[in-house]
């Protein structure tokens, strides 16, 4: 038996890949359906060496791990709904301050305490927008726990290589859910450490001017460079500024970075895309369904494809239009009012194209459900 | 192999969330198959009916949840009562004669052990009830060998426990293999 | 090193109201850094948000200047990744006690090694002066026009309850006791919380016909004693000045090495 295959829940598997992508640092606070992270996190973290501890609320577990990051650290948190709802302060200073750190979402049923145990994908938008401010922000997710490991991965490697929170939204079906787990041997999946500055003791570094290209070398707390991090508007060196020049490149540059490095952050899989007349897009544990439907109608020969989304913000709005050109029916398949959908219409020519499958209820949405909008679409009701 | 849909399905502290568990994770660690494993969460997973759904199969498998069994465990009666109605044509329902009173006319073979009074007369420890009631659904379907279900077991459970749930796994093996058609 | 060789000096003069008595603050604390001769190196600073947040920004530490209410919140994450730095968390008292309350009962709970100086002028300064959780009954505020009806709380008691190792007082007034308990405070190995009363002459006093700072200082001086004086036995209503606890106790990020130990099998 191979000890890197396992059978385990999809947050068992964001454990995993966490500590694979070099996590040392874990704080967070109870909250269904994400805890199996923390405890589990609790159990391995300290046989590493590593450090774990439970905070008294979702706010101050993520100003710890923005603390936890500056001293040189790769640091997470895991919530759900509620817990990512007190997180957005936290969250607004690690974009803000730049910290490189995961927070992941295993999504649940709201708003506000709403449905704890059942599936939802209904804060999608809560990553884009939750934080006050104009801001950009990296989001990805995943349908299966080899792809919970992978992603996991690259959002570790996204906070560090553009120095900035990155979310992954996972959902209950995902966290919850048990299947084969194969930890890829070390180095399979590349990791991107931390990037620390070259600049010597006693000559001046600023821990807020990019690179040529782009990134912004850091310095350890408790190391020879002692500089200022702050969430005000900020100079190269992090001290407050209003003066307005600084103040629009800094927020230029939160954004830019991320904008315009958009084939490098997303990621998607496709299944059947190059003859397809009818196209599904989903992500998350909806996307199962979606594939179920796709692979099944596949076999009475109808022209199905699937373009699963791994990353949803920065949304990728190229690659949706190119899938698309030629599908007569786009039918977007997630578990809420349809926030995805919202940006596909906004990608796509011939936007009318477009409808939703989704379902609101709390019940993880079924291929029969997907099956009967498309019956609708195709004019033979259901 | 053909694609099997399970639900075991019980009360909260009869052990069948973990008999799915060991179940699903013996096909997958020790036989090479594909198996996925999900249950219920939150009030209903701590009384009532609880149910955990598992399917095993050779191809991947995309949608994780049973909608229709072809083997169905019910092993209290307000289990029985709530999810007879979910089975395959053609499946099987097997039932505990301590536990539920067969009534529903459904299309399925119905089967029912003294699953829970085998474990008392021959082991007289309830613990292992959920063990035995796994090896009767392996000896009723074949659907994957009692060395990787030990195998699975043992690696989950105290040396001190192995005897007893072999034992139990036994027991519910010959029910089943007795009983198949 | 002198004293100013602690500071960032292109930032001066500090941006606090004149009479403040957060510079006072600013003052002993570095002396006090100065006597115990630390590196810059091991220190980190680590505030809110408020007047009191800006001293972060004055010293040449390691700084980090966070959100309202969550300074000891950030600190945890940054002394328990690396528990060799020497951690100082200056909070105001509405930015410590109100929104950052909850953060604080619990980072004395778990006795992590850390100052936490509460610099207590009553008062919310940088928002224009509304009444804090310090101001106590019967104050004037701008949010308090017809007397405060809100009841203070006492941050010696306060800390004490919820497990702070190191518990002391002083004001603004009596400068080198504050630097004498600071050293203690920060050399203390546990949670350690310095009550500082420091005076607002813009807002508290102003509001409160109080005079201008010399006059608030000497309120400090005539209205406080050492703990345990006759005077106090006297008098009640004296507020008592010194070091309340100072107690051995395990500290937090010791004991995670216990729990390393223990999930090691004591292999590490």
């Amino acid at each position: 038996m191979n000890d890197n295959i396992k059978f385990v829940q999809g947050n068992e598997a964001c454990v995993e890949a966490a500590l694979y992508a070099g996590l040392e640092f874990y704080a967070g606070y109870p909250i269904t359906p994400s805890t199996e992270i923390a405890e589990h996190m609790a159990v391995r973290l300290p046989k590493l060496g590593r450090r774990f501890i439970q905070m008294e609320d979702e706010i101050s577990s993520i100003c710890a791990i923005v603390g936890a990051s500056l001293t040189g650290h790769k640091a997470m948190t895991a919530t759900s709904g509620p817990g990512f709802s007190l997180m957005q302060e936290g969250l607004g200073y690690a974009i803000m301050a730049e910290i490189p750190c995961v927070i992941v979402n295993v999504m649940r049923g709201g708003p506000s305490t709403g449905l704890p145990t059942s599936p939802s994908q209904s804060d999608v938008y809560q990553a884009r927008w939750g934080v006050h401010g104009d801001h950009a922000i990296i989001a990805l997710t995943a349908s299966n726990h080899q792809d919970v490991f992978e992603m996991t991965v690259h959002a570790f490697n996204m906070a560090e290589t553009y120095r900035t929170p990155v979310i992954l939204l996972l959902d209950e079906v995902i966290g919850h859910m048990r299947e084969r787990l194969e930890i890829p041997g070390p180095e399979a999946i590349p990791v991107v450490d931390r990037l620390r500055t070259s600049v010597r003791a006693g000559i001046d570094y600023h821990p807020y001017l990019p690179r040529e290209d782009g990134r912004l070398p850091m310095s350890d707390f408790g190391s020879e460079h002692r500089y200022n991090v702050t969430g005000l508007a900020h100079d190269m060196w992090g001290f407050p500024s209003s003066n307005p020049g600084v103040v629009h490149g800094l927020l230029r540059h939160l954004t830019d970075k991320i904008k315009n490095n958009v084939g490098n952050i997303t990621r998607h899989k496709e299944y059947y895309l190059e003859d397809a007349r009818t196209v599904l897009i989903s992500y998350g544990s909806s996307a199962r369904s979606a594939l179920h439907v796709v692979e099944h109608q596949r076999a009475r020969g109808e022209r199905l494809g699937l373009l699963e989304l791994q990353s949803l913000w920065p949304f990728p709005y190229g690659l949706v239009e190119e899938k698309c050109a030629y599908a007569r029916n786009i039918i977007v398949v997630e578990m809420n009012m349809g926030q995805i959908t919202r940006a596909v219409k906004r990608a796509v020519k011939d936007p009318e194209r477009v409808v939703l499958a989704n379902r609101i209820d709390g019940v993880f949405i079924t291929p029969t459900d997907i099956k009967n909008i498309l019956r609708l679409i195709q004019g033979k009701g259901v | 192999m053909e694609r099997l849909r399970l639900v075991f399905s019980g009360s909260g502290g009869q052990g069948v969330i973990t008999a799915a568990i060991i179940l699903a994770e013996a096909a997958v660690l020790h036989e090479d198959l594909i198996a996925t494993q999900a249950q219920a969460y939150g009030p209903e997973a701590r009384g009532g009916a609880t149910r955990s759904d598992i399917i095993i199969s050779d191809s991947p498998i995309r949608y994780p949840k049973v909608t229709q069994p072809n083997v169905l465990v019910c092993l209290t009666q307000e289990s029985y009562n709530k999810f007879n109605p979910i089975i395959r044509p053609g499946g099987i329902l097997l039932t505990d004669t301590r536990f539920v009173k067969m009534h529903a006319k459904v299309d399925a073979r119905q089967i029912q052990l003294p699953m829970y009074r085998t474990v008392m007369d021959e082991i007289g420890k309830p613990i292992v009830f959920n063990i035995c009631m796994l090896g009767a659904v392996i000896g009723l379907t074949d659907v994957i060998s009692p060395d990787a279900v030990m195998k699975a077991l043992t690696a989950r459970i105290p040396k001190g426990f192995i005897d007893l749930n072999k034992q139990a796994l036994e027991l519910g093996l010959a029910m089943g293999e007795a009983a198949r058609p | 090193m002198a004293v100013k060789d602690y500071i960032r000096e292109r930032f001066f003069p500090h941006m606090w109201c004149p009479g403040c008595g957060h510079g006072i603050v600013l003052n002993s604390l570095l002396r006090g850094v100065e006597q115990l001769g630390m590196s810059k190196n091991e220190i980190v600073m680590v505030s809110g948000i408020g007047c009191s947040s800006r001293i972060s920004g004055y010293v040449d530490f390691h700084s980090l200047h966070t959100l309202h209410g969550r300074a000891l919140a950030f600190a945890t994450g940054v002394k328990m990744s690396k528990p060799e730095l020497n951690v100082i968390v200056p909070m105001g008292d509405g930015d410590a006690l109100a929104i950052g309350g909850n953060h604080f009962i619990h980072a004395a709970r778990r006795n992590i090694a850390m100052t936490a100086i509460v610099m207590n002028n009553r008062i919310y300064g940088m928002t224009g002066g509304q009444y804090s959780p310090l101001s106590g009954y019967g104050t004037a505020a701008t949010t308090a026009p017809y007397a405060n009806i809100d009841h203070d709380f006492d941050v010696v008691q306060l800390a004490k309850a919820a497990g702070a190792s190191f518990v002391a007082r002083t004001t603004t007034f009596h400068a080198r006791q504050m630097t004498d308990i600071l050293k203690s405070a920060i050399v203390h190995d546990g949670f350690s919380v310095v009550e500082i009363l420091t005076q607002c002459p813009t807002y508290f006093g102003r509001k409160n016909k109080m005079g201008g700072a010399a006059e608030m200082m000497e309120w400090f001086r005539d209205n406080t004693t050492p703990i345990g004086s006759k005077a106090k036995q006297e008098n009640p209503d004296l507020i008592e000045r010194g070091i309340f606890v100072q107690e051995e106790k395990q500290e937090y990020c010791a004991e995670y090495e216990n729990v390393i130990k223990r999930a090691t099998g004591g292999r590490s």
